[in-house]
């Protein structure tokens, strides 16, 4: 089982992943979920409604908005990094906590690299499945290598300018 | 000037010691050279055709004479003795090696400098104009704006992974220093009706090989909701524009293809859900105001005998003055430019002692002041009447006293082929036959303001789309040839350049100029540049002047 960080009142965890990622041609296996959007879109509805612990997949080109109303009833969305380059889930994540209150986990998957660990936190990712072996250790470390921040953001970390107000 | 405060500094300490790591994880073979490229980008580290470059950031173009020395120290302590500065504003060393890198970094952090955002699909380093704080023609100083945005920009968030690179350009004035159309975002500081304080915003310009110049996607936005309104530009771009074809992924492509009006819709409706949550508030604004106002001018009379008297007795400083020292706000002071551009230089280039000689000028005549401007020169912004003589022997001791700015040997050029990884021909040789075509100062001076602006390919580094005379250099079945254009500008009057014809091989490039120069100086009317004449004639008297062999 691959590595997944939380991010807690705590610091950051390792933690057992008791979600099953579906793919879209799979069937849907018991216990807590992750399915893509469309699949969500057909047949979540069913799943929740029958108590089932539910996330969603959100890809790259997606609109998260999409999503809205049915964000209180999600456990977690994991977003989809497909390449690191590949920044629209940064902007995924912010609307995420910043326009839609999510509450819930905000989770980095697919090219998920330590090097981005401080954007990520910084715009509402809370749990992380690195895809370079990071450990805890080292994803906190690269999480945590500057100690100012110069944006407001979805982390509500304090920005220089308020720092130095 | 702004002035880095701790957090400031604590903040580049982190970066250096980041990257720090991460060469030493390289030079380990912990990380492989695939994984380490983008490390190294997001430090402006290249690998270029001979060795790595090292792109350094000079924010808006303005530094401090110890930051200068800086500069010297690292051209020659672990590069050939020079340093190249480029049309971003920023300096490249061209020589340096991975293993130093570290203790460069270091050394820039110990005077505030950095290599952040020098590279990578983020927001770049910001252009402004050379002159800010200098000039009379400004309704504001754009450094405060550029400021602003250097923080608000560094390890953004949200948009350090964008689809493509992304350039700012900050200007305040009505005559444009900083090719604000030609940038991905170009805002002009301006009054509005009630007077009150905004920018107008230009989205979607840039070169390379779909030039387009940047189309105002709103006339008047007030100056406090900058960072906002700019979070909305980044947010569409962010979303929208296409990552699956790097040539089409500049912000550029986004607004041409839905039209400036159906983009500055979707920016007006993300703008209205971001609310002001995101902007600077006002104290902030305010303490970066203030570390720009601090200018210690002497109370002088406008009007310098000393000066007038050197102008009558030197007429090589007189031309020097003519053509290199500008109009400055405060009476009694004068802008000096200082041209990197010397007949038989590599336009943009300095050496060490150069450098080091521009920061002992700056310290003791210049209020300790020094600009990099996008056409690769040099300014002293605040240099008093009296003082201005002293100033023009001190360059002319090192060879800086070249008495060229905007004339036609005043050259932009990329590094082209000699050095560049992804050039298809050389620059820098093509700029040094036409400088030395005209070399001859009072035969330049009768030609006036032209400028030539040459490119090694077509991502247009040399600006060539906006030149008066652009060239670029092309691969014709493995030989370098050169394709002319003509009718660009950088400045407030924005254009881009039409194809002249065929291109001409390297040896007939300085010929044709020359052909092109006669036939300008033939028909040109009263108080006509190179550029209004063209814009009078058309292309036909420039080709016929070119290819009359041709025929």
């Amino acid at each position: 089982m691959s590595t997944l960080i939380k991010l807690t009142d705590a610091g950051f965890q390792a933690a057992e992943d008791l979600f099953i990622d579906v793919a879209d041609e799979d069937a849907i296996p018991d216990g807590p979920v992750i399915l893509s959007l469309t699949r969500f879109q057909a047949e979540g509805d069913a799943l929740v409604t029958a108590g089932r612990s539910v996330g969603v997949r959100i890809a790259a080109d997606e609109a998260v908005e999409d999503l809205a109303y049915d964000l209180p009833r999600l456990a977690l969305v994991a977003v989809v990094f497909p390449k690191f380059r590949d920044g629209r889930a940064f902007t995924t994540a912010s609307l995420l906590r910043q326009r839609l209150a999510f509450g819930g986990e905000v989770r980095a998957v697919g090219d998920v690299l330590r090097e981005q660990a401080m954007f990520m936190v910084r715009c509402g990712f809370d749990a992380f499945a690195p895809s370079d072996g990071a450990t805890v250790e080292d994803w906190a470390r690269a999480a945590g290598r500057f100690r100012h921040v110069y944006q407001r953001a979805a982390d509500g970390r304090a920005p220089a300018f308020e720092e130095r107000g | 000037m702004y002035l880095y405060d701790q957090i400031d500094r604590e903040f580049l300490a982190d970066r250096a010691a980041e990257f720090r790591g991460q060469v030493a994880r390289r030079l380990a073979g912990e990380l492989t050279e695939d994984q380490f490229k983008p490390l190294r980008l997001m430090n402006g580290l290249y690998l270029q055709l001979h060795a790595y470059m090292l792109r350094v950031a000079v924010p808006y173009g303005s530094l401090k004479p110890d930051q200068f020395r800086a500069f010297a120290h690292i051209a020659r302590t672990w590069d050939k003795g020079y340093g190249h500065f480029t049309t971003r504003q920023n300096i490249q060393f061209n020589w340096v090696r991975l293993g130093d890198t570290p203790d460069i970094l270091d050394h820039l952090a110990g005077v505030d400098l950095h290599a952040i955002q020098t590279s990578g699909n983020c927001i770049r380093n910001v252009t402004s104009d050379p002159y800010a704080g200098a000039t009379a023609q400004e309704v504001d100083d754009p450094r405060v704006w550029s400021e602003v945005i250097r923080q608000w920009s560094t390890l953004h968030p949200e948009f350090s992974f964008l689809p493509r690179k992304f350039k700012f350009a900050v200007t305040a004035a009505d005559a444009d220093r900083t090719a604000a159309r030609a940038h991905d975002v170009g805002l002009k500081v301006q009054r509005g009706p009630d007077g009150d304080l905004g920018f107008e915003v230009m989205v979607g310009g840039g070169q390379g090989r779909t030039p387009y110049l940047a189309p105002t996607i709103k006339p008047h936005l007030p100056a406090s909701r900058l960072i906002s309104y700019l979070e909305a530009v980044l947010r569409v771009y962010n979303r929208h524009g296409r990552r699956d074809n790097i040539y089409k992924a500049r912000i550029k492509i986004l607004v041409a293809s839905l039209g400036a009006e159906e983009f500055a819709r979707q920016v007006e409706e993300e703008w209205l859900k971001i609310g002001t949550a995101a902007d600077l508030p006002d104290t902030e604004l305010a303490r970066i105001r203030g570390s720009f106002t601090a200018v210690n001018f002497d109370t002088l009379p406008p009007r310098s005998d000393a000066f007038e008297a050197a102008k009558t007795g030197h007429p090589a400083f007189a031309r020097f003055v003519r053509n290199n020292v500008k109009a400055h706000k405060q009476p009694g002071y004068a802008i000096v430019e200082i041209s990197l551009k010397a007949p038989g230089a590599t336009p943009g280039d300095a050496s060490a002692e150069q450098m080091d000689v521009v920061a002992d000028l700056a310290e003791r005549y210049g209020l300790s002041d020094i600009r990099v401007t996008h056409e690769q020169n040099l300014v002293l912004p605040h240099v008093a009447l009296n003082d201005i003589e002293a100033v023009w022997r001190g360059l002319d001791a090192v060879g800086l006293a070249t008495p060229n700015i905007s004339l036609i040997s005043d050259i932009i050029a990329c590094p082209g082929l000699d050095y560049c990884a992804l050039a298809n021909a050389r620059a820098i040789p093509v700029a040094q036959s036409i400088a030395e075509r005209f070399a001859d100062p009072d035969r330049a001076e009768n030609v006036g303001e032209l400028k030539v602006k040459i490119s090694g390919c077509i991502n247009a580094c040399g600006h060539h789309h906006v030149g008066h005379i652009g060239v670029l250099g092309v691969d014709k079945k493995g030989e370098e040839f050169y394709q002319l254009s003509l009718g660009g500008s950088g400045a407030e009057d924005a254009s881009l350049a039409s194809i002249l014809g065929p291109a001409l091989p390297a040896d007939k490039v300085a010929d044709a100029v020359d052909r092109m120069v006669e036939a300008y100086l033939a028909i040109r009317q009263d108080g006509e540049r190179f550029l209004d004449t063209f814009r009078r004639t058309g292309m036909t008297p420039f080709k016929e002047a070119v290819y009359v062999d041709a025929h």
